[in-house]
């Protein structure tokens, strides 16, 4: 762990050599977010539901999915950018050295500009806080901790899915990021806005909802059901067969490599 | 100890023809070739020893030190070092092991070297003291007290790699694989990185595998020499055998005055141009000393040198006689 912060302030000292990039990308992250947000609050001033649910809390949700998927870019970058570190080369370098792959990957790329984005999320949240109805006791707050954390996690996961993708295709997949980035995007609505069929896909094979929809039901007060705040813990089930898949892709690197 | 037995590896290259058609072909339908990048390779390097390892490029240098580094995983054979199988006890395996890529940088481009350096001491775990011994020493040695603290990506070519070498010693490995390191490097440079890399196999007992295609490298460095072509060991045995296998004809230049050049038997005038000659000797029958006093007791000789094979030329030969 002590390594980690060491990594950490390695890369921060890295990324500080350049501060004009790292001020205009996290100002180009936080407009980027903006206009979402701008998009949202244009919808509502037309409709003031959207399948029943009212702008404060549409804007809640937002905020929560891009909070986690932000603070996962940042740490987790070193997975999202795989393709490049086996193109340079650069994961023979990992192989060599004594620390596990997985750290290693993680510690490779820490993307400190994601701020913009975080605080992005930050302001939509502490505006919609008290815009809504939600009675904030101990309950909610927690129900709120546990969405980010299970999103973290299933972001995270993702994200070791699409490197152990790379594995094979040696470019990114496109199509990934429709579960990455895309799923910060469709994540702003509660799913059920999107049909029986998607949400039993997003509970089931990508466990989106299990962080984002359940909970948020019980957050708003949709359902008395306390245990839907627990389901973000089957968030870190969803990490094991990514990691292993990772594995898996590893070891055929191992017997292809060049 | 380093010990490969009979290590096979293959890799499938997708191939296509050339032209739109046939992308578009080769999106449904892959063919592949095999490519035998190691077949049957087998040596044995012991304690403190140095080689070269040599070969043209595709000959599987590259992916040898990667098996033994650990980072590929060959077909078949076996390959103990120190008593590991490296790509099934990585970990512990890489601790014994130093690599420097010379195409690649290990440092991080944008922070000073000496941080670099501290990140590296913690990832292995390196004691503080040992640390501060093995680098003050590894600074004496490379002389690169004055760039540690710049940034590695505002460094020349030649001072980066100098740190390269010392961040993969710093952890004071046993075994030191030397993927090209003097590729690009100016004269000086080499000549810096050589009586390194003498120094450090001498004085640490430090394990040397060394693969270069700078043939000086191998002359300066390397008493024994491996040499591989298409996947397979060619050639192991020492320089000097190398050398008088190969060598049996040198080479005399001569400036001389006088009247036609005198040749007795056993000596061929490659090139006589009145005052300027070349004769080769054949050295199994005729020693250089004979020949020049033969020489020079028929013509006054104002200059005389003599020259043999070169180390390249003798791998050029070598390289036409396996055809690879």
């Amino acid at each position: 762990m002590k390594l980690y912060f060491k990594y950490v302030s390695m890369l921060l000292k890295s990324q500080m050599q350049y501060k004009a990039s790292f001020i205009m990308t996290a100002l180009g992250q936080f407009l980027v977010s903006f206009t979402a947000f701008l998009g949202v609050y244009f919808m509502f001033s037309r409709f003031h539901f959207v399948n029943g649910f009212a702008f404060s809390e549409i804007l809640i949700c937002f905020s929560i999915v891009l909070m986690a998927f932000s603070i996962t870019e940042c740490f987790v970058r070193g997975f999202d950018v795989f393709p490049r570190l086996i193109q340079s080369g650069n994961l023979d370098r990992i192989l060599v050295r004594p620390r596990g792959e997985i750290f290693q990957v993680l510690t490779s790329n820490i993307d400190f500009s994601r701020v913009g984005r975080l605080l992005q999320s930050i302001l939509m949240l502490a505006y919609a806080i008290p815009k809504s109805e939600i009675v904030w006791t101990f309950d909610k707050i927690m129900t709120v901790v546990l969405m980010l954390i299970g999103g973290m996690a299933v972001f995270a996961s993702l994200f070791v899915l699409y490197a152990g993708i790379s594995f094979f295709t040696i470019e990114g997949l496109e199509f990934m990021n429709i579960f990455t980035d895309g799923s910060r995007e469709f994540g702003k609505y509660p799913l059920s806005i999107y049909g029986e069929g998607v949400l039993k896909f997003l509970t089931y094979v990508i466990p989106i909802a299990l962080f984002q929809y359940y909970p948020f039901l019980y957050l708003i007060g949709r359902s008395d059901n306390i245990g839907l705040i627990f389901l973000p813990f089957l968030g870190f089930v969803f990490m094991i067969p990514c990691y292993c898949f990772f594995k898996f892709g590893l070891r055929k690197y191992k017997s292809t490599g060049s | 100890m380093i010990e490969l037995k009979n290590i096979n590896k293959t890799f499938k290259v997708a191939k296509r023809n050339a032209g739109f058609s046939e992308a578009v072909k080769a999106l449904f339908k892959k063919e592949y070739t095999y490519i035998h990048a190691l077949q049957d390779v087998s040596f044995t390097i012991g304690d403190g020893e140095m080689v070269g390892y040599i070969g043209p490029n595709g000959a599987g240098k590259s992916s040898t030190i990667k098996i033994m580094s650990g980072i590929l995983t060959p077909d078949s054979g076996e390959c103990i070092i120190n008593g590991r199988t490296p790509w099934k006890d990585r970990i512990s395996h890489v601790k014994d092991i130093g690599v420097v890529f010379g195409q690649r940088s290990q440092l991080w481009w944008d922070v000073p070297v000496i941080d670099s350096f501290e990140l590296i001491r913690d990832i292995y775990k390196v004691e503080d003291t040992e640390y501060k011994k093995t680098l003050s020493r590894l600074i004496e040695l490379l002389n690169i007290s004055e760039i540690v603290r710049t940034p590695a990506r505002q460094l020349s070519l030649g001072q980066r790699m100098r740190c390269e070498i010392a961040a993969s010693l710093l952890h004071g490995p046993k075994i030191l694989f030397l993927d090209e390191p003097t590729i690009g490097l100016d004269a000086v440079s080499k000549i810096a990185v050589r009586e390194f890399i003498k120094t450090i196999n001498r004085e640490n007992k430090t394990t040397v595998i060394l693969t270069t295609h700078d043939m000086q490298d191998i002359e300066a460095l390397t008493e024994r020499i491996l040499m591989i072509g298409k996947g397979r060991i060619l050639l192991d045995g020492s320089l000097t055998e190398l050398k008088t296998r190969n060598s049996t004809h040198k080479t005399l230049t001569v400036d001389y005055s006088g009247e036609k050049l005198p040749v007795s038997e056993h000596m061929t005038v490659a090139k006589d141009m009145g005052g300027h000659a070349e004769i080769i000797i054949d050295t199994a029958f005729l020693t250089v000393s004979q020949a020049i006093s033969h020489i020079s007791s028929m013509v006054e000789v104002k200059d005389i040198s003599v020259t043999g094979e070169t180390v390249d030329e003798m791998v050029v030969s070598l390289y036409k006689e396996f055809e690879i």
